[in-house]
């Protein structure tokens, strides 16, 4: 049998893809618990996938469809929001959930081996999930409003995969250093917030008056969104600029973000 | 380093090799540990020269050995002298400073019984979950589920969550989990000690097949008696250093004797704990043999510091010869309190406690706000092998428990 050979730590190791795809039972597993922890004793259980992005989805609709009357291109504003709420939540929610998941799970880190960018990345199914949940929901609308968003629904899964690499790699990054600097769990929430509003998920772009638009043009969450509402309610095509952005800066975040937690991964039994 | 005849040649593929592995940990000295991001900022920018200095704490220091496959090596050494370091590296928890670990086969460990149980999932969830976390496939948890299930004997609540689990049974089922693992190289840190007499038995019986099977055994462990009936080989490791490879009655008569070295050590304040603002200067006994029932007396002297202020407390514990803790005397309790200003003289009695007979040893504390003096092993005395009791009896009837009580029974 061939020895494996632990030395000190180098200066910039790569991810261990082997041995993170060998052990995609831990990730099933953490991923399992989660999602059956979620809703354990809960009343109504499941239900709380349903209601939370209708409910903030409806609130938008009122908010800025109704009382701001913002343009959506023509779309229902029930409609309009809760596609961008279903591709932000997938980004915030993996970003939010893996930031902390590290911390949470100390134990496991400081008593067991396993490649520990499998915490993080565990946060993906039950994200994932309610992603699912959400988009029958979505569907549903859909016909109910009778908007067809045309071929490009087929560019849906790029976007998607795109929305989970921009989140993961931020989560890997951002679980990393709150091991060692807790300042993140509070700044991150803030951050969130800011970008809900900095990027247009309520209100389209058409909305944003023209000297402000460049500023709006610089936040690659906006370019993601604007491909988003291509594939899921047939608005026009964003600019291929955007498109091969989008595909580029995912990319980035997710390399960065997983050399981030590389560099620092072998230390954190030690300080967290 | 001392290494048996026998087992320095002839080695086959080693299941484990260590070469020159330390592992050092970084202590910052002029800071209290930086845990906000903006602290760290303000620190460099009002300081922009000054490098953060560091103490390096050698846990581990070029370590190097190897072991056969089908060994069972007992791995043993007072507190602080790197045995748990030591499994942390082999089990890949933390990453070595310097040096190479090379490991055939995957390597189980059970560090701490329980790590990655949560308590609001079921037993039978938690069995796959802390299975998978162990490096176990799930169809080879499904194969020998039923066996864990059996061990731990926690049949009944299986669908029950584990918060609701007794606190022996708990720890009886994340046990079987680990044990019943297939990995090639177990690693174990003291978890034998849990549970009743019958589980412990039961488990030790379990470690000792995991050896006969081939596969290769670590064990962490304070209690010699373990360490003789589970291992063929032990290891002695003193601050960090392997002093001692080979037979276990080797390296566990080490272990004994560096009880006497340490005392010696300790005996020149310089090397013992404490911040040193204030140190004992002699501990002797009133009586260094004792009958069991007799008062216990420790008479101390403690130096001069005219320029501590306020008044000081003296703690003083008394352990066995297995450095279990008998009693923790602290002077707060009794409401004495010394002085800084002037040479200070005292003595502290035991009274209406047993002793079993044995070898006990003293070690005294002098604080304030922390630690001034830690004098580890200041004194030691012998407890004779008589009984305090009107009648004598079998051994038997006075074998088990730590300490002798004084205790009558009557007839209704």
């Amino acid at each position: 049998m061939e020895p494996r050979i632990i030395r000190p730590p180098g200066r910039l190791d790569f991810p261990p893809v082997r041995e993170l795809w060998d052990s995609w039972e831990v990730l099933y597993q953490f991923g399992r618990r989660d999602v059956l922890l979620r809703y354990r004793q809960t009343a109504i259980g499941v239900l709380w996938v349903v209601i939370q992005p209708l409910v903030a989805a409806g609130v938008f609709a009122i908010v800025f469809g109704q009382v701001a009357q913002l343009p959506t291109g023509g779309t229902p504003y029930l409609l309009f929001s809760l596609s961008g709420l279903l591709i932000w939540n997938v980004f915030s929610g993996i970003l939010t959930r893996s930031s902390g998941s590290l911390v949470a799970n100390q134990g496991l880190v400081s008593k067991v081996y396993f490649p520990r960018a499998l915490i993080p990345l565990s946060t993906l199914l039950a994200v994932l999930l309610d992603f699912a949940v959400g988009s029958v929901l979505f569907v549903v609308l859909l016909f109910a409003y009778q908007v067809n968003p045309g071929w490009a629904i087929l560019t849906l899964p790029l976007w998607l995969v795109a929305g989970v690499a921009l989140g993961s790699g931020l989560g890997l990054a951002a679980s990393a250093i709150t091991v060692k600097y807790r300042d993140v769990s509070y700044a991150l929430p803030w951050i969130i917030q800011i970008l809900l509003y900095a990027t247009p998920i309520a209100y389209s772009l058409e909305a944003v008056p023209k000297d402000l638009l460049w500023l709006f043009n610089l936040n690659p969450l906006t370019w993601l969104l604007e491909g988003w509402r291509w594939a899921t309610l047939g608005q026009p095509a964003p600019p291929p600029w955007m498109m091969l952005g989008t595909a580029v800066v995912s990319i980035l975040v997710l390399a960065g973000g997983s050399l981030v937690f590389q560099k620092m991964e072998r230390g954190f039994a030690d300080v967290i | 380093m001392q290494i048996d005849q026998d087992r320095g040649e002839s080695m086959r593929d080693p299941a484990l090799a260590l070469q020159h592995v330390s592992k050092s940990y970084r202590i910052a000295r002029n800071r209290g540990g930086t845990n906000r991001a903006t602290d760290a900022v303000i620190g460099r920018l009002r300081h922009p020269l000054r490098r953060t200095e560091y103490e390096d704490f050698d846990a581990l220091n070029d370590v190097s050995f190897a072991i056969e496959p089908g060994q069972a090596v007992g791995i043993v050494g007072r507190n602080g002298a790197g045995k748990s370091t030591l499994l942390k590296l082999i089990t890949r928890i933390t990453a070595p400073s310097t040096g190479q670990i090379d490991l055939r086969g995957r390597v189980g460990s059970l560090l701490e019984v329980g790590t990655g149980f949560h308590p609001e999932l079921t037993g039978r969830e938690n069995i796959f979950l802390n299975g998978a976390l162990l490096g176990m496939k799930r169809s080879e948890i499904r194969r020998r589920f039923d066996e864990i299930v059996e061990f731990s004997g926690a049949q009944q609540f299986l669908d029950t969550p584990v918060k609701r689990y007794s606190s022996g049974m708990y720890v009886r089922l994340a046990f079987s989990v680990a044990a019943h693992l297939e990995t090639e190289i177990l690693a174990i840190d003291e978890v034998l000690a849990v549970g009743d007499a019958e589980f412990q038995a039961k488990s030790l019986a379990l470690m000792r097949d995991v050896a006969q099977q081939g596969r290769t055994v670590l064990y962490v462990s304070h209690q010699a008696q373990t360490v003789t009936t589970l291992c063929t080989a032990a290891l002695y490791l003193d601050c960090g250093r392997l002093a001692f490879y080979g037979s276990v009655e080797g390296a566990l008569s080490q272990y004994r004797d560096s009880f006497e070295a340490f005392r010696e050590r300790q005996l020149d304040p310089a090397t013992r704990a404490g911040t040193g603002e204030l140190r004992f200067e002699s501990a002797t006994m009133g009586d260094t043999t004792i009958e069991p029932a007799d008062d216990k007396v420790v008479e101390f002297t403690i130096g001069a510091n005219p320029g501590l202020h306020g008044q000081y407390f003296v703690s003083c514990h008394l352990n066995d010869a297995n450095g279990v803790m008998i009693a923790q005397c602290d002077s707060r309790l009794v409401g004495a309190w010394f002085d800084p200003g002037a040479p200070a003289r005292g003595a502290l009695s035991i009274k209406d406690l047993w002793l079993k007979p044995g070898r006990y040893s003293v070690d005294l504390f002098l604080c304030k706000f922390g630690v001034l003096d830690a004098w580890e092993g200041a004194a030691a005395f012998q407890v004779l092998p008589t009984l305090p009791y009107p009648q004598i009896a079998d051994g038997e009837a006075a074998r088990k428990g730590i300490v002798l009580a004084d205790f009558s029974y009557e007839r209704w």
